[in-house]
């Protein structure tokens, strides 16, 4: 049990030295450049064989113009996957709970959709705004309905992102705390609240992979619209 | 050979000092000393034909650890907790 339970969320710093950023780049190394071979080791070869999966699934409702964009969302879900993941071992730092860093990538990005909407095909962008078959009364309403949904998404991306990973993260504190307290008292209420603790952590690694997807598609999907 | 151009894991351990004293402690010469202890622990574990998930599996218990060492201050206080 931490002096506050919210204490595993603190940005580590070593000597005043911001860990974070090492956080940040350590998946780079579980993910090695391919070399020049046709057949790479086994490693190399499970990961190439999940990047051509999460491409081709990101990119194939999108039209030509949006296959530039294969790069970024593919590194991008990668990326999160990766930092999701390694968040859920013992001791380690996960950078996507803090909201700066979510925020960092959604706004961005969510920018960038709609401003290539708007300089490309602004009437058509701008045409999403109102759903086809709207009763004619209604327009007004719905306008502005839709362009607080249209900017309200940066701030939704980011948010579910962090809820998500801070929330799962903390409940598995609260129960394992609960487990080793209870364990000198009942030992049987123990044993149930550790199996409660297996499930959750085989949800948390489920909602790790989730989220990330979630989040990259949501992206593809906005661009979609304006692309 | 002489000890400058020996590896690490051939220097012996009364020889230490000395070795470490002929190291190039430059930036460059830091950055190529862990790129080629990476690219060593790569080819040995992860880059195989047939390998498993030792590769790997130590490098993220390494993380572990070195995650670990890095909250040591922070968590050393909860010996002291009353209530756990």
């Amino acid at each position: 049990m931490n002096l506050s339970f919210f204490d595993q969320f603190t940005s580590p710093c070593l000597l005043g030295v911001p860990l974070i950023l090492l956080s940040t780049l350590f998946p780079a190394l579980l993910i090695p450049s391919p070399n020049n071979r046709w057949i790479t080791n086994r490693l190399t070869t499970l990961q190439l064989w999940a990047f051509h999966l999460i491409t081709k699934q990101l990119m194939s409702p999108l039209n030509k113009k949006g296959h530039k964009w294969a790069i970024i969302l593919t590194s991008l879900m990668v990326f999160l996957l990766m930092i999701n993941l390694l968040g859920l071992l013992p001791y380690t730092f996960t950078p996507t709970t803090q909201l700066s860093m979510n925020m960092a990538l959604a706004f961005p990005l969510w920018l960038a959709t709609l401003l290539t909407g708007l300089r490309n095909q602004p009437s058509i962008s701008l045409g999403h705004l109102l759903p086809e078959g709207t009763p004619t009364p209604l327009i007004p309403a719905l306008i502005l309905i839709e362009t607080t949904s249209l900017l309200i998404r940066p701030l939704a991306l980011g948010v579910r992102l962090t809820a998500n990973l801070t929330a799962g993260h903390l409940l598995i504190q609260l129960i394992s705390t609960a487990t080793t307290a209870l364990l000198h008292i009942t030992p049987m209420v123990s044993a149930l609240t550790m199996m409660i603790l297996l499930l959750l952590t085989i949800l948390e690694v489920a909602v790790a992979m989730i989220q990330a997807y979630v989040f990259v598609l949501l992206l593809s999907l906005y661009l979609q619209e304006n692309i | 050979g002489p000890l400058s151009e020996r590896r690490l894991m051939d220097v012996r351990l009364g020889e230490l000092p000395m070795w470490l004293a002929t190291r190039d402690f430059s930036p460059q010469g830091l950055l190529g000393a862990v790129q080629k202890a990476w690219s060593s622990y790569h080819d040995k574990y992860i880059n195989v034909k047939r390998g498993g998930p030792a590769g790997i599996s130590m490098l993220l218990a390494g993380y572990c650890l070195l995650s670990y060492g890095w909250s040591y201050q922070h968590i050393k206080c909860h010996r002291w907790r009353k209530y756990h």
